[in-house]
């Protein structure tokens, strides 16, 4: 039986939840470097310039990498014998994630981007709820993977339930118009989350999952699913919409798909829309 | 693709020479404003109150900033995505506002009021907020701070880098570019 302390999660959100604001990724670095290679617009060259320059600015300063340091979405695996340790006032494990992102954004001075109600619009004020997904597997791990997600590509996002006779070729049409409608509002070069099969909820949450694939750009372990994402990064990369949608050639940074069983009469899509400012980081404890 | 050094607050003429494509960096004052503080500026301007901030001749610089470190004047302060302040915007030409900040399109309505009340639409990078914070110099909220990051903000700028996306004779950025590069 492993014991993990509550005090040990919430201290390690803290810290993990500014550090993913502050400082891309050595994955997420790399691809970017590697695209600003390929790109050929004056305009998204500069574009890139400055991604760069921000992110090292972003890292010495402590300062957000984006001011939108985004919802505190957490995916959470937690294994069958694992013993939770209550301790310091924190009565379960839900407790100590939020106690985690309400210190974590407050310390780090990052941006508290919650309302209370949808249509009342009230500010939480502390940037909680985090947005929790829990995992129950068997053995003793605890994995946690932490993306901060900012409004603006969120909302570019997309949900479609198809016929399962429109086939792959549907699906992909699918994927590129969305990207396509995005256009310059989610802050391209994007990172594509695209969950197919499951059903209408679960295919939404294999898009987001689809996003959290480290390195960045690796592909689905399936070839026909890594073939898929490679026609697609290219068939986006077409669309000339590029960095910022100023016009060029790297619209995405990679484009990651993850698949489900479904029903016999479903075939569900979904499309997670991710900003350049990819910002994900894992911890296990 | 110009360049052009200017000051705040700007004149018709002024505007007249900005194009689609061209680059801005701004001195002086920009206004700061997002979803909420549009919902209660176009409120006050239905009521026919008056408004907390003079637009005339003012840009308006859609972001909602972190919270500034102590000795900083701002925290990070990159632009929001503009077309959720589509349907305020034209309210804001008429009463002499000259420019909107922010990233992605906007709709045709926008971009016909760009041409009938002489404004133009810029874009600063989306997602460099660190880096931007640099042109920033000081910060006052100067209405709704009730609102947190989504107050109204008067904020001193020091050669604000920005792109022309829209201008008053129909140039749009976006779709030049899109256009240039797209491949069938």
């Amino acid at each position: 039986m492993k014991v993990i302390s509550l005090a040990q999660v919430r201290d390690t959100i803290k810290d993990l939840v500014q550090k993913a604001n502050f400082e891309l990724q050595d994955d997420v670095l790399e691809v970017i470097k590697e695209m600003e290679k390929k790109e050929e617009s004056p305009a998204g060259k500069e574009v890139f310039k400055q991604i760069l320059e921000n992110s090292r600015i972003a890292k010495e300063e402590k300062l957000g990498l984006c001011q939108d340091t985004g919802l505190a979405v957490f995916f959470v695996e937690i294994g069958e014998d694992v013993e939770l340790k209550k301790e310091n006032g924190l009565g379960s494990l839900k407790e100590a994630i939020t106690e985690g992102t309400r210190t974590g954004y407050e310390e780090g001075y990052l941006r508290k981007s919650v309302v209370e109600d949808p249509i009342r619009r009230k500010n939480t004020g502390d940037n909680t709820p985090a947005y929790i997904h829990w995992e129950l597997v068997p053995g003793d791990s605890f994995k946690v993977t932490f993306i901060a997600k900012g409004g603006g590509a969120e909302n570019m996002s997309a949900v479609r339930m198809f016929a399962p006779a429109a086939g792959m070729e549907g699906i992909e049409d699918f994927v590129v118009e969305t990207a396509d409608k995005g256009g310059s509002n989610p802050c391209p070069p994007i990172v594509v989350g695209v969950g197919v099969g499951g059903n209408f909820e679960y295919s939404a949450l294999l898009a987001k999952k689809a996003l959290l694939r480290r390195p960045l750009g690796s592909h689905n372990s399936d070839p026909f699913y890594a073939d898929m994402e490679k026609r697609l990064l290219e068939r986006i990369n077409d669309l000339g919409i590029g960095p910022q949608g100023m016009g060029g050639r790297i619209t995405a940074l990679a484009v990651h798909v993850e698949s489900f069983p479904c029903h016999i009469a479903s075939m569900p899509a979904a499309v997670n829309i991710q900003c350049h400012s990819h910002r994900v980081m894992n911890f296990e404890l | 693709m110009a360049e052009h050094r200017i000051e705040t607050p700007v004149s018709d003429e002024l505007i007249t020479n900005l194009r689609a494509g061209d680059k801005v960096f701004i001195t002086g004052y920009l206004y700061t404003g997002r979803d909420s503080a549009h919902k209660k500026l176009i409120d006050l301007v239905n009521e026919g109150k008056e408004l907390p901030i003079d637009v005339k001749g003012q840009f308006i610089y859609y972001v909602g900033p972190t919270p500034a470190r102590p000795g900083k004047p701002i925290g990070s302060a990159g632009p929001t995505t503009s077309y959720r302040m589509d349907s305020f915007a034209p309210t804001l030409h008429a009463l002499g506002l000259k420019g909107t900040i922010g990233k992605g399109s906007r709709n045709e309505e926008v971009k016909e009021s760009l041409k009938k009340y002489k404004a133009v639409y810029l874009a600063a990078v989306g997602g460099a907020g660190a880096l931007i914070s640099k042109s920033i110099e000081g910060a006052e909220v100067i209405a709704y701070s009730e609102l947190g990051p989504e107050a109204i903000r008067k904020v001193e700028v020091k050669d604000f880098p920005c792109i022309v996306i829209n201008d008053m004779y129909g140039g749009d950025l976006y779709e030049e570019g899109k256009k240039q590069y797209k491949r069938d």
